[in-house]
């Protein structure tokens, strides 16, 4: 009676196997550590990184306990946060030699003291949400209509050099909103125009607009296109956000996509949020324009009368300069920028490499103006500044721009990081920030673990009192749902937050369902006279319909905050989902299991210890 | 130990309309309260921001406020939040100012007036994300609802699907409306309290549900009044054990939890409580009212495959 086939006892011991080998990492403590990583692909991370980093700490003095390499970086562990800031400013001073172009990211991050075995299995510890850990969370929304009419500024110049190239007649030009509208005042020479930028511009849709004297034709981007353009928009702003985020530091920073418009960016540890803050949220773009030499312009412009179609600027020294309003090229043609020295002067100079498209155009503006000052400016939330206004000594194609005069070796390098990555494709705005201290990350993990720990008490108190030794069966069980959640938990890597600590608390009392309706289920069966064998089970049986439907309608509501959850829901949401699962193996299976070891064995069973069961006098 | 001894069935069902009646007054006040106050919507829903500060001392509210009012930032709160030490800022949003910046702007303020203080936390949502959230939690609470009434249709039949959903959302309203008398908070996690209620109290009704069918098969002769008044009877040791195990977790994190976790842990106490008490009672009359019948349950080839006929004293 009531044995259990050998199989599932093979199972249980599996799981239970594997659910004490994930488990066992969170209970190793976390112990402070330097990760070195790096943002630059043609840096590899290997063990020629690690030795340098053992050798510089060990020239210094400083001891450490264990280190590996892995996918994320180099990470060393140390005895004590003092031992940890000094390791890193020596790494720091070891690795990058050129402070101002860091080939290595060092950051000050906490590690599991957990053994590496343990860390070679991939059993690490429950990954943390922010709430616990402490850091920043900023969801920022990229503007998708000035990311249009950004690329609408740029066919403008386009669809002008190619008019000019074709001879196409035209009176205007303008951008209006998100189109460019060309005004001609022969007919004939829309349709020429209309054929040439069709030829030209497949993404672009055109309309004839009659109006007055004029005739127009309005260019406006294709739908498919304008996707495209947002998608790469989004793109390439996560691309700056990841440049901007190595520059703090972070040892495990989280840059990614979300919707089709925002951007999560989740910074753990980081304390300075203001700093954080405005490193992100730099809007800056990079400009491309010509000086205005006309003397008598300069002139009117100082005297505070700018003329028309100009800008009165200042530089970095503060020193006055006039620029035309007409944008020659912005900072999305540029592939890449990288500093480095004049071959002839050998002076500090910054290369720039330009997209195909910005190639052409620069060929033609430096061909047509050999002599003339083009100036570099760099707009910040509206404000426009020049870099550098250097004169354009001959005609420059291939895409390969050198810029360079009076700058030093730092101006080169800050310069060519800003053309890198200072171009953001449309202005992004923070619309959601959730920062957590560190003190209070570290009560809410203690303030979570209390409210587990003395409900589990009270619970398994009762039901053991009130169950006897199926009461002790249950809650053995009930154990070993929250081993295996967690060991899920950490096995997926699922961020806990503090309602997910509060949904394993919340889990446990409702995965005790189960185990009362079968205890519940026994206890009536005995009171209807069933012998304990038997009992044992229909109780088990008829309970398990029941439990299956009610961990169902549960399922449908965790599901539904998985699907539409976001941040500290969505936490609360993974674990729910993942306790039922769990609730009901250890519920059904194993103190199925256990209850056949205690009583299966037995040919004649007279009583079972399930507390009293009063039978109703007849 | 045994709590339970029902030496006979308890008519439940012969006090449908009293149980419906207490319900439905509760049900109307808390409509009531939702109407008039309104759920105080947090942060979360409305958009704005929301600063915890920490300070050596216990806070002195009253100075915090005079230190904030002086920036006029528009209609703010401060309060006391867990301990004495601590306070809550609350500030609106606010056209044209640049939100992200503003909870700098405020912690460089309060820093000039004492340099002890400490930000703990950080929480700003803007109008448009707010917006969403307030959505998509609507949605989840109809995806709930539909995929529970779905699942039970199936499982069962309509009667028991639409009671069930029925005698489970006049709990989530209940919860609302206690939100609204009490003006607590209205967070995210408190709305995955109420849609974890939900989906826990139907399970209730599952049970019970299960029950009535149970008997359909068993007690041929019974009446149906008889048969769910002996369901509730004899699963109502059940229902009130396990709703005092998960209340005694939940109990655990009010207690424990902090204040994050309160009014999470206060919306699933007052769900469970009223949880109890509906799903047995209203959700059965319900079922009884809609006119279940043995047909509707008892495919005719299986109820000669049911076991020897039971019927309780």
């Amino acid at each position: 009676m009531n044995r259990y086939p050998l199989w599932k006892y093979v199972l249980i011991a599996v799981a239970l196997v594997i659910g004490i080998v994930y488990t066992l990492p969170n209970f190793f403590p976390e112990v402070p550590a330097v990760q070195v990583s790096t943002s630059k692909s043609n840096i590899k991370i290997d063990t020629s990184t690690l030795q340098s980093v053992e050798t510089a700490l060990k020239a210094a003095n400083i001891a450490y306990r264990g280190e590996m390499v892995d996918a994320t970086g180099v990470k060393v562990r140390f005895a004590d946060p003092d031992t940890q800031l000094k390791a890193k400013d020596t790494i720091q001073a070891a690795l990058n030699p050129d402070p101002n172009n860091p080939n290595y990211i060092v950051a000050l991050n906490l590690l599991s003291s957990s053994p590496t075995w343990l860390a070679k299995i991939g059993a690490l510890p429950m990954y943390l949400g922010l709430d616990l850990r402490g850091g920043v969370h900023f969801l920022l929304q990229v503007d998708m209509q000035a990311a249009l009419e950004k690329s609408a500024d740029r066919y403008l110049t386009d669809i002008r050099s190619l008019l000019r190239e074709k001879k196409v007649l035209y009176s205007g030009i303008a951008r209006e909103g998100q189109t460019v509208a060309i005004r001609f005042r022969d007919p004939a020479e829309r349709v020429r125009a209309n054929e040439e930028i069709t030829n030209a511009f497949p993404d672009l849709q055109l309309r004839d607009v009659e109006g007055g004297s004029e005739t127009r034709l309005v260019a406006s981007l294709k739908p498919e296109a304008q996707k495209r353009i947002q998608e790469g928009a989004v793109q390439q702003n996560i691309t700056i956000l990841r440049n901007r985020v190595n520059e703090l530091g972070v040892a495990e920073p989280i840059v990614q996509q979300q919707g089709a418009d925002r951007v999560v960016v989740q910074l753990p540890g980081v304390q300075d949020t203001a700093r954080a803050k405005d490193i992100l949220g730099r809007t800056a773009t990079l400009e491309i324009r010509m000086v205005d030499e006309d003397p008598t312009a300069q002139q009117q412009a100082l005297a505070g009368q700018v003329p028309l179609g100009d800008d009165l600027l200042t530089d970095r020294n503060g020193a006055p300069v006039l620029v035309k309003r007409q944008v020659v090229l912005t900072g999305d043609r540029i592939n890449d920028a990288q500093p480095g020295f004049d071959q002839r002067t050998n002076e500090p100079a910054v290369h720039v490499n330009l997209d195909g498209s910005g190639a052409r155009i620069f060929k033609e503006i430096t061909r047509d103006n050999v002599g003339k000052r083009m100036a570099i400016l760099l707009v910040e939330k509206g404000k426009s500044e020049v870099i550098t206004a250097p004169v354009i000594r001959e005609e420059i194609g291939g895409g390969k721009v050198q810029i360079s005069g009076r700058m030093s070796t730092r101006e080169a390098n800050d310069i060519s990081l800003l053309m890198r990555a200072g171009a953001l494709a449309a202005p992004m705005e923070i619309v959601e920030e959730r920062t957590v201290g560190p003190s209070l990350g570290k009560e809410n993990i203690d303030k979570g673990f209390d409210s587990v720990l003395y409900g589990f008490i009270v619970l398994a108190v009762f039901i053991c009192a009130y169950y006897q030794l199926m009461g002790v069966i249950s809650t053995i069980s009930l154990a070993v749902n929250l081993l295996l959640l967690i060991a899920i938990l950490s096995m997926l890597q699922a961020t806990l937050t503090l309602p997910g600590i509060a949904a394993v608390a919340l889990t446990l009392g409702m995965a005790i369902d189960a185990n009362v309706l079968i205890n519940e289920r026994i206890r009536e069966e005995l009171r209807w006279g069933d012998t304990p064998h038997a009992a044992i089970q229909a109780g088990y049986e008829r309970a398990w319909n029941t439990i299956l439907d009610s961990n169902v309608t549960t399922l449908i509501a965790g599901l539904a905050l998985l699907i539409f959850g976001t941040g500290p829901v969505r936490g609360f949401a993974v674990v729910h989902c993942l306790g039922i699962m769990t609730s009901m193996f250890s519920a059904v299976f194993v103190s199925r299991g256990m209850v056949a070891i205690v009583y299966g064995g037995r040919k004649k069973l007279e009583k079972i210890s399930i507390g009293q069961v009063w039978k109703p006098a007849t | 130990m045994e709590f339970f001894r029902l030496k006979r069935v308890i008519p439940f069902m012969k006090h449908a309309l009293v149980f419906n009646v207490i319900s439905l007054v509760t049900f109307v006040l808390a409509v009531i309260f939702l109407a008039t106050r309104g759920l105080n919507l947090g942060v979360d829903f409305r958009g704005g921001t929301l600063i915890e500060i920490a300070y050596s001392q216990p806070a002195d509210l009253g100075h915090v406020r005079a230190v904030i009012d002086k920036m006029n930032l528009g209609e703010f709160a401060v309060q006391s939040f867990g301990s004495s030490n601590s306070a809550l800022v609350r500030l609106p949003l606010k056209e044209g100012l640049s939100t992200a910046q503003l909870s700098d702007r405020v912690m460089t303020a309060l820093k000039a007036d004492d340099p002890g203080v400490t930000q703990q936390r950080v929480e700003f949502v803007g109008p448009q994300v707010g917006k969403e959230l307030y959505e998509n939690g609507a949605l989840a609470l109809l995806l709930v609802c539909i995929g529970i009434v779905a699942y039970l249709a199936l499982r069962f039949e309509w009667r028991f699907a639409v009671s069930a959903i029925v005698a489970n959302l006049h709990d989530v309203v209940i919860i609302l409306g206690c939100f609204a008398l009490f003006q607590w908070e209205f967070s995210l996690p408190v709305l995955a309290a109420v849609l974890a209620v939900l989906g826990y109290s139907v399970n209730e009704s599952v049970v019970i549900a299960d029950r009535i069918r149970e008997n359909f098969r068993k007690m041929r002769k019974a009446t149906v009044p008889e048969i769910i008044n002996s369901a509730i009877t004899s699963t109502l040791s059940r229902t009130i054990i396990t709703h005092g195990c998960t209340l005694m977790m939940v109990l655990s994190i009010l207690f424990f939890g902090g204040e994050t976790l309160h009014y999470f842990a206060a919306a699933l106490a007052i769900g469970i409580c009223f949880g109890i008490y509906s799903s047995a009672l209203v959700m059965a009359s319900l079922v009884m009212w809609l006119g279940v019948s043995r047909e509707d349950l008892v495919k005719p080839e299986r109820t000669g495959a049911g076991s020897a006929e039971k019927i309780l004293p």
